[in-house]
């Protein structure tokens, strides 16, 4: 898995460095493997941004069906180069070292700078499984800082394949209280269960009684379940007057399984034939809703 | 006009400073690994303390729109407890090497013991061998002759004075400093270190040329608007504008950029990624209101409410 891994992220960066580049790259990697300590290891990740650039990777059409191809879930569209770099340099170490590996990365995370620290967690669904990367990832997620935290929430399969549904559903619930958005993270419609639509209407009745607005991509993971008492709050929350929460609440009323839920989408009667025509959708809401941001 | 705070110890400081320093127009600040207040006993303190100035730190003003640069370096408190010592210098060589590093420092003398001569020492060869500048922290005490004794030690391993900041000058110590080619900084610091009407009388005398102010805000009584509060006093006062901005930005970024790793275009034009990962952008950059030193001054008063 690592070696394939390797190979596509080394493919993608030869095709954008220019050779001085590859060839120092190349010179690293080798100082890594053939050093007896972590030394030549912190100095070439260390050195990264600064003889590769810091600028997008901008995967192709084709880099990214590879990608998701050989890891379903695995989406680079948002890496940089120096990210990418950083991350085959891991891949590498777990094939060259793989007793020590779990060790060396534990260690790397906890020197990271803020960069490093994406990179890492941006990875993890192409490193060897273990139980002490499942702990790292469990730190990575109590972080305070948005962009580690998004590196292991969003565009990243490891959430999906690997959480149990505790730690899923607060990852998605404190993808809401840091202001970050759920529409990237892969699996949320598969891996949705009662328990969290359970905790995000309650959350919602509590961000009503603080008269804050509530998130309207929260609906999204309550609708599959909504019943009874759910069904009331997504009844208020298609009562707003702001058109991508009632949007929202709406589709997730679309999707809710009890006949009351139809009941009160079918009362909004323009949204409800935006809904069946496949015009407004999850994506669509999203969409919006970024550009509305921009 | 745009300020950069050469030395603040952010690390310490609150979010309203933070505020009132992205208000006032500092658009970066540079971290100066120091002593926490009390000692650390432990080499695992010591690079938790690391992490969280070239990490956690480093997020938290770009929130506000204010980017954070910082400094590692073992300081001369510490440099007396050997076991430590010996365990920070074997770590330092990793952090050094990190995003937004930008010297060794601050490092120098305290008591100017064997101790701390020893690891000035070490620690000048490091910045040496990883050809990054040096933030000097010149003793409180005995400050003339430590601060001559720095600069001799420099010499001494063949440095480059034009890569040395030495920092906390005074009176009486900016002349020589300056003769000798190194770049003085100015620590506005209330009671101990330089105050705002001095300062300018120095500027006054000796120009703008390799000089800089810094507020040196730490868990002590200090003031983060230093920087912003001199280069107003010093305008008022007639220095000129090019001047001002020479010893409140310019120098600063001039002296530090040495590194490689602070740009003017990190405020004024940052990489996507770090828009998307780490930096919120400065609302005075984006064409918002203008820098206001006072406003936010009267914020701490029980009888502003939290009205939400």
């Amino acid at each position: 898995m690592t070696g394939i891994a390797t190979e596509l992220l080394m493919q993608w960066l030869s095709n954008r460095l220019t050779p001085d580049q590859s060839s120092w790259f190349h010179t690293q990697l080798q100082k890594i493997a053939q050093s007896n300590s972590d030394r030549e290891l912190h100095i070439t990740l260390g050195m990264i941004p600064r003889k590769l650039g810091r600028a997008d990777l901008l995967p192709s059409a084709e880099e990214l069906s590879a990608a998701d191809k050989h890891a379903p879930g695995w989406n680079p569209t948002h890496w940089s180069i120096d990210s990418t770099a950083r991350i085959a340099v891991i891949c590498h170490l777990a094939s060259l070292r793989p007793e020590q590996f779990d060790d060396t990365l534990t260690d790397l995370i906890r020197n990271a700078d803020l960069a490093e620290s994406i990179a890492l967690y941006s990875g993890v669904a192409l490193y060897p499984q273990s139980s002490q990367l499942d702990n790292l990832i469990g730190e990575g997620l109590r972080t305070n800082i948005r962009s580690v935290f998004e590196a292991i929430a969003h565009n990243n399969p490891y959430p999906a394949t690997h959480f149990d549904e505790n730690r899923w559903n607060h990852m998605v619930l404190k993808a809401l209280f840091i202001d970050s958005t759920l529409a990237p993270i892969y699996g949320l419609d598969k891996r949705a269960n009662p328990e969290l639509a359970n905790i995000l209407c309650d959350y919602a009745n509590e961000r009503w009684a603080a008269g804050r607005l509530v998130t309207f991509e929260l609906w999204r993971c309550v609708g599959p379940f909504a019943t009874g008492k759910m069904i009331t709050d997504l009844e208020r929350a298609a009562a707003t007057d702001n058109q991508l929460e009632k949007q929202a609440a709406l589709l997730a009323l679309s999707d809710a399984p009890d006949q009351q839920g139809h009941q009160v989408l079918n009362s909004h009667p323009q949204v409800a034939c935006q809904i069946a025509s496949g015009e407004l959708t999850w994506n669509t809401i999203s969409e919006n809703a970024r550009a509305s941001n921009a | 006009m745009m300020f950069i705070d050469p030395h603040a110890h952010m690390i310490s400081r609150t979010t309203d400073d933070y505020e009132a320093m992205a208000a006032s127009g500092i658009v970066a600040v540079i971290e100066p690994a120091f002593w926490v207040g009390q000692p650390r006993t432990h080499v695992g303190t010591y690079i938790d303390y690391l992490s969280a100035i070239i990490g956690f730190e480093r997020f938290r003003a770009g929130q506000f729109g204010i980017r954070h640069y910082c400094t590692v370096g073992l300081n001369s408190k510490e440099a007396n407890n050997e076991a430590l010592a010996e365990d920070v210098m074997e770590i330092l060589p990793r952090f050094a090497l990190k995003e937004g590093v930008v010297a060794i420092g601050e490092i120098g003398y305290d008591e100017q013991t064997e101790l701390e001569d020893k690891y000035f020492r070490l620690q000048l060869e490091l910045a040496k061998e990883l050809e990054l500048p040096v933030m000097i922290h010149t003793p409180h005490r005995d400050k003339k002759r430590g601060t001559s004794r720095s600069m001799d030690v420099c010499e001494e391993h063949g440095m480059d004075p034009s890569k040395i900041i030495v920092d906390h000058n005074n009176e009486e110590t900016v002349r020589e400093v300056l003769d000798r080619g190194y770049w003085a900084a100015f620590s506005i610091y209330p009671s101990t270190k330089m105050g705002n009407a001095r300062m300018v009388e120095i500027l006054a005398e000796y120009g703008a040329e390799r000089i800089m102010v810094d507020s040196a805000c730490d868990w002590g009584i200090s003031e983060p608007l230093g920087v912003a509060k001199t280069a107003k006093l010093a305008l008022e006062r007639g220095i000129p504008q090019d001047q001002v901005e020479m010893v409140c930005y310019k120098n600063a970024l001039m002296a530090y950029g040495q590194s490689g790793q602070m740009h003017e275009d990190d405020w004024l034009n940052p990489t996507a990624i770090d828009q998307r990962t780490m930096y919120e952008g400065n609302s005075i950059l984006r064409g918002g209101r203008e820098p206001m030193v006072q406003e936010t001054a009267v914020k701490r008063n029980a009888n502003e409410l939290i009205i939400e």
